[in-house]
């Protein structure tokens, strides 16, 4: 028997705040039944306001270990604070653990082993059910570091529960920027929605976010959201992107966002008589079945 | 006195605050430590030049060392390095350049070779000096090109303004660690609030001072409000939203030249940081 293959779509968008887990909440809302959903975004995770997991399984992210010198032992030399390349340990050798990356490079130099590698649990990720379904989200505790490596146990996670669920799709909703958290919310995906706005620094990091895609050679897909706010900028982001990434929707500026948001519901769960509102229900829904269509597994 | 502007939640208004500030204030340096996404220099008019690049150290195998013992693989706490039977490979992209591996291989067959992961600019006009770092995209770590940046700081420049990137993790952490004061900027939503709060416990671990801008004003919920009050976080500016704004915004014209009044209430808001950091 053919072993069926899951697909994963990843929602990045380089800037950050051009409504990227808005839109990713309402595709969610309206395939609830074929996928999995995930919140990559371990920093400034938010779908849980919107969906209101509730957690069962949790597990600890063990990030780099910290080191610790003991006093007692320590002999003062000073080779752990000329080995140590992140300026972690004091003068009066205390290691800071927000500075400490973990190398072990002092553990190894000195010479009365006073130093200790502790174990640091620096994050939690959770199998959660919501109302669309199961999700998997993250914390990264305040001021930690390696969050690529949560954001790969994430969308692990999420594939596995995918694979127990029978849904085909895992949606995964990305960082900002282009750094390592973006890159690995993107390794082996199948494909990428890119959430831009037509303003200046939304067309530049759309640039460096496509240079990316291109580095991975993911296909990418653009939706210019609040494309009203500057139609010149929207035409230009169309004519010299299009070719290579299809721009598939514009989304005009409304505060339905916001209030969705407040209300802890996707735009698509908003029940309104507004045209304006219904207009862009009609393309949230008309993108979710373009997702639907672009990761069957015949594509 | 370094004043470091952060936001959690990204496009709430970071860049555009940290230029008016810079534009509003003398004799003033503008560091752009969003480096996988610098936007600044789009709301400046003046001309950048490279100054330096951001590099790290990675190793380069001696074969005619080696004796391919495993030694430095399997003490990398990166995984940067994997023993193969002929050799020994190197993920450059893996590597955070800490020296480990040179420092313990017992025949000394490993050297560091720097390796470039960004760029560093600098720019001036009469008003300020300004500097941007950028990751070369595809490349992952971003922490050390904002260190590196951070060496450019003036020490003839009485006021450092210091654009974060988004988030509470490691490239925060790294803009805001030397700072004397550290302006947040949230919008008044269910997402900027909860972003917030993160930046706040992490701002708290590292014991920094700081104080909340809330932009977009009226676009949400009094929430954010409460909670500064609650948590008794100085509110030090609040900057009302509507379209006229956001469309200068995406022209690059930052809200200082939209909104009246903005200056002085701008260069109020350092008297009063001045005065909370006595």
């Amino acid at each position: 028997m053919k072993e069926e293959k899951i697909r994963q779509l990843t929602v990045i968008s380089g800037k950050g705040g051009t409504g990227k887990s808005s839109i990713i909440a309402a595709l969610a809302s309206n395939l609830q039944d074929k996928i999995i959903l995930a919140d990559a975004d371990v920093d400034a995770a938010d779908l849980y306001l919107i969906f209101e997991p509730v957690k069962t399984v949790s597990f600890d992210f063990e990030g780099l270990k910290k080191a610790k010198i003991d006093l007692d032992l320590c002999t003062e030399c000073g080779i752990c604070l000329e080995t140590c390349r992140f300026d972690s340990i004091s003068d009066n050798f205390i290691v800071n653990p927000t500075k400490c990356e973990g190398c072990a490079a002092c553990y190894h130099m000195c010479p009365v082993s006073a130093i200790e590698m502790l174990d640091n649990i620096s994050g939690q990720y959770y199998i959660s059910d919501t109302r669309i379904g199961k999700m998997i989200h993250a914390r990264l505790y305040p001021g930690e570091e390696s969050s690529g490596l949560l954001v790969a146990e994430v969308r692990k996670v999420a594939k596995q529960t995918a694979e127990e669920q029978e849904r085909k799709l895992v949606l995964i909703d990305g960082s900002p920027g282009i750094g390592c958290p973006v890159v690995s919310s993107l390794v082996g995906a199948d494909l990428a929605l890119v959430v831009t706005e037509p303003t200046l620094s939304g067309y530049h990091d759309l640039d460096r976010i496509l240079q990316l895609l291109k580095i991975f050679k993911i296909p990418g897909y653009i939706i210019i959201n609040q494309s009203d706010i500057n139609e010149d900028i929207s035409h230009k982001i169309e004519k010299e992107f299009q070719e290579t990434f299809p721009i598939i929707e514009k989304i005009p500026y409304n505060p339905v966002f916001v209030e969705a948001m407040i209300e802890k519901k996707s735009v698509l769960e908003i029940d309104s008589e507004d045209k304006e509102v219904q207009k862009i229900q009609n393309m949230l829904i008309k993108l979710s079945n373009f997702v639907l269509e672009r990761t069957k597994l015949d594509n | 006195m370094q004043i470091t502007i952060v936001s959690g939640k990204g496009g709430t208004g970071k860049t555009s605050l940290a230029v008016s500030l810079a534009m509003t204030l003398e004799n003033v340096q503008l560091l752009d430590a969003d480096v996988d996404e610098p936007n600044c220099s789009l709301f400046l008019d003046l001309k950048t030049k490279l100054v330096a690049e951001a590099k790290i150290p990675i190793p380069e195998i001696n074969y005619d060392l080696c004796t391919l013992c495993g030694v430095c693989s399997s003490n990398c706490e990166y995984n940067a390095l994997m023993k193969v039977p002929d050799q020994i490979l190197v993920f450059e992209k893996m590597c955070h350049g800490c020296g480990l591996c040179s420092k313990i291989c017992p025949e000394n067959a490993i050297t560091e070779v720097p390796r470039t992961i960004g760029y560093l600019y600098e720019g001036e006009n009469k008003d300020f000096l300004f500097n941007y770092g950028a990751l070369i995209v595809g490349e992952e770590l971003s922490t050390p090109v904002i260190s590196q940046l951070k060496q450019l700081i003036s020490k003839d420049k009485p006021i450092i303004v210091i654009d974060s990137p988004p988030g509470s993790s490691c490239p925060m952490v790294e803009t805001v660690i030397d700072s004397d004061y550290v302006i947040l900027v949230s919008e008044p939503t269910p997402f900027g609030l909860s972003d917030m709060k993160m930046v706040v416990k992490t701002l708290r671990i590292l014991e920094k001072k700081f104080g909340v801008v809330i932009n977009k004003e009226g676009v949400g919920n009094e929430e954010l409000e409460l909670f500064c009050q609650k948590e008794e976080i100085p509110v030090l500016l609040k900057i009302p939203f509507n379209l006229e704004i956001a469309k200068n915004y995406s022209k690059g014209i930052p809200f200082l030249n939209v909104l009246p009044g903005m200056d002085s209430k701008l260069k109020q808001m350092i008297v009063d940081i001045r005065e909370a950091l006595q």
